[in-house]
């Protein structure tokens, strides 16, 4: 507990000092449409504004066999039973061809110069609460980046954040076309989103005081670009199966591959 | 760096005095380093609040946003109702309360970010006529199109479709508030109480704000108002007082056996408050049933005790699996072992001394003991209309006799369990089944489980001994006396009279 507060008295003394430092700006690096239909497939921070950066990228797999996404009994809700033909699963562990792993968030955990700041782009993430669920299921954002969370289902969601570094909220959107703007003021991986109405509604948020973050895409793939020459440390996050970290050094405008691998049970 | 040295000035400030009695009077429950993680927290649902996440339920503020200090003063002077916090006005002194106020702020360092400083919403003025039938009205639509019936059920007693599956923030087990007992609200009963948790909602549980719904016109702060006194509707106007005495009046029809049977309408009812059974191990802390109301007749010859209680689930029922799992994970199990979830019934016994008592001795109030056993009758939901009586001696021990001649008849409806036990007065074996006479105390105590809570055995909600008296026949001298009176008074008065006027008429003739 002392370590947690700890981290975040140090994270706000950081915070504190780095706004006193150079200003470095990140307009639109994080900024993106995201893909209201599958799992963001579009790398976070693809369009920077460092055009001589270097680039991480990489395939995330699992090794072993996925569990079961349980059926969601959507009988409550006939509005949004009605959205899908097929019954409806959790995404709990979402695997594509050859042990490709989606929904993965990837970030610089470390490497990144102490006393460089970036500035949130203005562009919101969008978080869609359409079939009762979540699109996207996991996904970054800047700090101090608005996040929009809007419902396209005719029904009641509650959208509760679980945070700990953060101010938790617990808002209500009880029709379609409701739209809601919230941002978060610390870095914290990962922030818990979820619908107490629906038990099974469920994101992730990762949100990072930087633009370089992305999210797997269904074919496990994620690129991070516009990084500064330097020796990163990146962790990949995954609901169920936990973290893995690499150490990656970029010198220049290259591309460096960092291929993760999460062991399924 | 000059917020950096505030943040330090404000975290170092000096909190020993609050230090002093949070130790001696908090740190049990809430413990030593605020987590949330005392000794006897383990024997909470809801949990005790940890500071260090400086997450408030009970506040002024929006949703997320710190509380105010008077927000946190009014939960350390008032408790939090339906909890297992107290309140604190009589046993701290003011200055002891603001000093440990000032302690619980310094575990979290949210309270030290001038960026957060909590300020209280506007809450208007409560719009009057909100106990008239055109408002309640409104507030009835509302409430359906808000969704508060997704989790609090459509007559609000907490049974709504989402009502198995919450949690709050720390995966503990949460019960949607049954909207019918104002008086376990946490934060207060009033309708403003009411309102006041529609717009800043309670952080680390399920229930959102409202509060963007007005910015977004979806309704307007009367008619919000008005949700709030609607709820305020489905409690009484005052809670429930405790009678010790049920009064089973005679009737001269037939006996109600059916739980909705409308004689019951016009009967009486007497509500008694249960508690969790904390004596006898497997003990039980956390009870789904908080009271049951009780109504009695009697025939010449037969009685019938109808019981009804609120539960927020028809059991068994596989959807509550995993709360009970919930359950069972927050609270300390003291039979030793972990014990697996499993689709108990929900139950209710009536329990009486095999005989009437002559003096002021009862058997034991938790179902008797070896030498002293209990007469009961125990009615269980996967056998609805099979009543069990028999004889317990102790928690442990509860032994049926066949032929009691006890029936039993019960409803489901919309988080409300009514139950008709009916039996014979006379009885057929008098040493181990009561007689029931007319104008005798009989004592009488209830027990309660909620199978989708977890409870079985001896994990119930419990009452003490209260009292249930069959009125007497009323003899029919009672009726004739008072008429026979009036007609004595009635021609005494008119012989006085009729005298009189003999008198007068008599002095008249003798004067002409």
């Amino acid at each position: 507990m002392k370590v947690r507060i700890f981290s975040v008295v140090g994270a706000m003394l950081m915070l504190t000092v780095c706004s006193k430092g150079d200003q470095r700006t990140a307009a639109n690096a994080a900024s993106r449409t995201v893909d209201t239909t599958a799992p963001a497939a579009a790398p976070a921070a693809a369009a920077t504004t460092s055009a001589a950066g270097g680039t991480i990228s990489g395939k995330i797999k699992f090794t072993g066999t996925a569990p079961r996404n349980p059926a969601i009994d959507m009988s409550e809700e006939a509005a949004c039973k009605a959205k899908y033909k097929t019954t409806p699963t959790e995404e709990n562990v979402v695997a594509g061809p050859a042990n490709a792993l989606a929904n993965v968030f990837v970030y610089v955990k470390a490497g990144v110069p102490a006393g460089q700041t970036f500035t949130a782009p203005t562009t919101p993430v969008v978080l869609n609460q359409d079939g009762c669920r979540y699109h996207p299921h996991v996904f970054g954002i800047m700090v101090n980046q608005p996040l929009e969370i809007k419902n396209s289902d005719p029904l009641l969601h509650n959208i509760k954040a679980i945070a700990k570094k953060n101010r938790p909220f617990n808002i209500s959107q009880p029709n379609a076309g409701m739209q809601t703007s919230r941002t978060f003021n610390a870095p914290e991986v990962m922030v818990n989103l979820e619908c107490n109405v629906h038990g099974w509604m469920k994101a992730f948020v990762g949100v990072r005081p930087d633009p370089f973050f992305a999210v797997s895409g269904a074919d496990g793939s994620f690129t991070i670009s516009g990084l500064p020459p330097g020796t990163y440390t990146i962790e990949a996050w995954h609901e169920k199966l936990g973290t893995q970290t690499a150490t990656v050094t970029i010198a220049g405008t290259e591309t460096k591959t960092a291929n993760l691998t999460f062991a399924a049970h | 760096m000059i917020s950096a040295l505030l943040l330090i000035a404000l975290v170092t400030q000096d909190t020993t005095a609050g230090k002093v009695v949070y130790q001696k009077w908090c740190a049990g429950c809430h413990g030593d380093q605020g987590a949330g993680d005392g000794v006897a927290a383990k024997r909470m649902i809801p949990p005790p609040r940890d500071f260090t996440g400086a997450i408030y339920q009970i506040r002024s503020t929006a949703s997320g946003n710190l509380p105010t200090d008077a927000d946190l003063m009014r939960s350390i002077e008032e408790g939090l109702h339906g909890t297992a916090m107290p309140g604190w006005k009589a046993r701290l002194s003011d200055r002891e309360r603001r000093d440990v106020l000032a302690y619980i702020k310094t575990f979290s360092t949210f309270f030290a970010d001038t960026s957060l400083r909590p300020q209280a919403l506007d809450f208007g003025k409560e719009p009057s006529g909100g106990t008239g039938a055109d408002a309640l009205k409104v507030g009835r639509q509302f409430y359906d199109s808000i969704g508060c019936r997704k989790c609090h059920g459509d007559l609000g007693r907490g049974d709504g479709p989402s009502s198995p599956t919450l949690k709050d923030d720390a995966g503990h087990p949460i019960f949607a508030a049954d909207l019918h007992q104002n008086w376990l609200f946490n934060g207060g009963g009033t309708a403003e109480d009411i309102y006041h948790r529609l717009r800043t909602g309670l952080d680390g549980t399920p229930m959102p704000s409202f509060s963007d719904l007005l910015e977004q016109k979806f309704l307007t702060e009367t008619e919000l108002w008005r949700v709030a006194q609607y709820v305020r509707s489905l409690s009484p106007a005052e809670p429930p007082a405790v009678r010790d005495v049920i009064h089973a009046p005679l009737i001269d029809r037939a006996l109600p056996h059916a739980a909705d049977d409308s004689a019951w309408g016009s009967v009486d009812a007497y509500w008694f408050p249960l508690v969790g059974q904390v004596i006898r191990k497997t003990r039980w802390f956390a009870p789904a049933v908080t009271g049951v109301s009780v109504k009695a007749v009697h025939t010449a010859d037969s009685i019938a005790i109808q019981l009804t209680w609120d539960d927020r689930s028809e059991s068994p029922d596989t959807a509550w699996l995993d709360h009970v799992n919930r359950v069972f994970a927050s609270l300390e199990q003291d039979s030793g072992g972990s014990e697996q979830p499993a689709l108990w019934p929900d139950q209710i016994a009536v329990q009486f001394p095999v005989t009437i008592p002559t003096g002021m001795e009862r058997p034991y109030f938790l179902m008797g003991n070896s030498t002293g056993p209990v007469y009961q009758w125990r009615w269980a939901s996967n056998a609805r209309t099979a009543a069990v009586a028999g004889l317990a001696r102790g928690v442990e021990r509860f032994d049926p006799i066949s032929g009691a001649g006890v029936g039993a008849q019960a409803v489901y409806d919309k988080g409300q369990w009514r139950v008709v036990f009916t039996r014979a007065l006379a009885s057929p074996d008098t040493a181990t089944q009561l007689p029931f006479r007319t104008g005798r105390a009989i004592p009488v105590a209830f027990f309660a489980w909620d199978g989708s809570n977890g409870e079985h055995g001896t994990r119930m909600a419990i009452s003490t001994w209260y009292f249930l008296a069959l009125d007497e026949p009323v003899p029919a001298r009672v009726f004739i006396s008072p008429v026979l009176a009036m007609m004595l008074t009635l021609g005494l008065g008119m012989l006085v009279v009729w005298r009189a006027q003999q008198k007068t008429s008599f002095r008249k003739g003798r004067q002409q």
